[in-house]
């Protein structure tokens, strides 16, 4: 699961352009990510502040 | 409500779409879904000062400096300098872009196009396929914008192309991600524009910074996607201001993220052009994307013009768009996408070899285009990959 940490993202979007699954949505300042998410990691990964994480199923 | 055209997304390439087609006569409505057009800036703001006065007078409003040119530094420090009108079209005026945005989405008002802000496109209407519009979220509110065309200037995070069934999905290597400080130092040089090189300093991409007045500059850094992990930019651009601006303050700070992707297979489908940034028009060496965005609105405001007076608003119809900004703009972002390709496996030394080579020539005064020539010259080995863009 993507764990979104709301108070380190600067949202700019870059994740938003670079997810494979048109997973996560950016609403001005607030970064969304819905079910289609297939948990690559791509996102977590680019992100230049690292407020993107994946967690095992079930985790949280 | 009913139009000819909904733009969407009033960054740079948006606004000149709706400013050009609304001079033509078109009923255009632009949508913007953040509440203030231009903030928060995802930029470094610096822009060739020729290619800026082609589109727009220049104004102090938003100019925040102008600079002589560009300071390149290898990673072991050797500089070399280019003068302003020899640095491509890369530097000249440092903006600000909050105001600079918001002055283009009010050309864009001028020109009679109906400006909605805080309204976020979130899909298309379609009828048989075919798109017939936008439905959008309006201060929290659903709305419906019939129009048989649309225009996707909706930058790095573009959806409209994904709904219109065009892939504009950036992979790790082909996207340039950042993080960037207004800083205010006393050793800010306030004539130059400066790039930092070096695999250490910035993988696959740089340091800059870009002057915004006295003892004010952008200090931004960009580094390839795909050698990034969580958090690196942030980590990374920390660690360069304390190693060279250790008394500096941060006044600002801003994230972001640009395409260096090179030409994208398609831009166009039924009813739909992409412009800008969403398009991936942005240029992949230098990650400058405001005049090709400009330049591309430009395009498609006068297609979308010439196109819906006509009635034929298919895939095919919209290929004049296509082929208009392939054979200008593209073509520089084609080489540029090789010339990236290569400059991303270069080592340190390799990085450090070129500055050498070119010390004691005299560059200051050399075309980009010359630069390149030399450069190929002096290091032919390292370089045979860019005997292309020798021509
Ligand atoms: C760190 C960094 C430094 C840069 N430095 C430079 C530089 O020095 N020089 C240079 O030329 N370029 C630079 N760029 C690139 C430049 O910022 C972009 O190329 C330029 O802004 C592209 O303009 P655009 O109009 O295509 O997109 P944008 O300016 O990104 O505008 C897109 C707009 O669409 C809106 N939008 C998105 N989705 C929707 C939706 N669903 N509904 C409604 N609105 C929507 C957004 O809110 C935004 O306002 C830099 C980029 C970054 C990230
Ligand atoms: S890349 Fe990081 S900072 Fe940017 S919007 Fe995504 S989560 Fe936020
Ligand atoms: S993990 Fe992959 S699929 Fe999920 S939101 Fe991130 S980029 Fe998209």
């Amino acid at each position: 699961m993507l764990i979104i940490n709301r108070y380190k993202c600067g949202y700019c979007g870059a994740c938003v352009g670079a997810c494979p699954a048109t997973a996560l949505e950016l609403v001005e300042t607030w970064l969304e990510v819905d079910e289609s998410c297939v948990g690559c990691g791509i996102c977590t990964k680019i992100c230049p502040l690292g407020a993107l994480e994946l967690t095992e199923e079930g985790e949280t | 409500m009913k139009c000819d055209l909904v733009v969407v997304g009033a960054g740079p390439a948006g606004s000149m779409a709706a400013k050009t087609a609304a001079d033509e006569g078109l009923d255009v409505v632009l949508l913007e879904k953040r509440q203030e057009i231009g903030d928060p800036v995802r930029c470094a703001e610096g822009v060739g000062k020729v290619a800026l006065a082609e589109m727009v007078k220049p104004d102090p409003s938003w100019i925040s400096a102008e600079v002589r040119g560009a300071r390149i530094y290898a990673p072991d420090g050797t500089p070399f300098v280019m003068t302003e009108d020899r640095a491509g079209s890369e530097v000249g005026y440092v903006l600000e872009r909050k105001v600079f945005d918001r002055m283009l989405a009010m050309k864009a008002a001028e020109a009679g196009a109906r400006v909605m802000v805080k309204t976020r496109a979130l899909g298309l209407l379609e009828e048989n396929g075919v798109p017939t519009g936008i439905i959008a979220l309006h201060i929290g509110e659903k709305i419906e914008i019939e129009a048989p065309l649309i225009i996707g200037a909706d930058g790095i995070e573009s959806k409209v192309g994904r709904w219109a069934g065009i892939d504009t999905v950036l992979k790790p290597q082909d996207i340039e991600v950042g993080v960037q400080f207004l800083v205010q130092d006393g050793k800010i040089d306030g004539e130059y524009c400066e790039f930092f090189l070096g695999n250490e300093i910035a993988p696959g991409g740089y340091v800059w910074a870009f002057p915004k007045g006295k003892n004010l500059a952008n200090l931004g850094i960009g580094i390839q996607g795909s050698r990034s992990d969580p958090g690196m930019s942030l980590r990374l651009l920390q660690r360069f201001l304390k190693e060279h601006m250790p008394q500096a303050k941060i006044l600002e700070m801003m994230v972001g993220g640009v395409p260096v992707s090179g030409p994208i297979e398609s831009t166009t489908s039924n009813g739909v052009m992409l412009v800008g940034d969403a398009a991936r028009q942005s240029d992949p060496i230098t990650g400058g994307g405001i005049i090709n965005a400009m330049r591309a609105g430009v395009m498609a405001g006068e297609v979308a013009a010439e196109l819906v007076q006509q009635g034929d608003l298919s895939r095919e119809a919209l290929k004049i768009y296509e082929d208009r900004w392939r054979d200008t703009i593209g073509k520089q972002i084609a080489r540029n996408y090789s010339a990236k390709e290569l400059f991303v496996t270069l080592t340190d030394s390799d990085l450090n070899g070129l500055v050498h080579s070119l010390e004691g020539e005299d560059v200051a005064n050399l075309e980009l285009k010359d630069l390149l020539k030399l450069l190929a010259r002096q290091n032919p080995k390292l370089l045979w990959k860019l005997r292309h863009l020798r021509r």
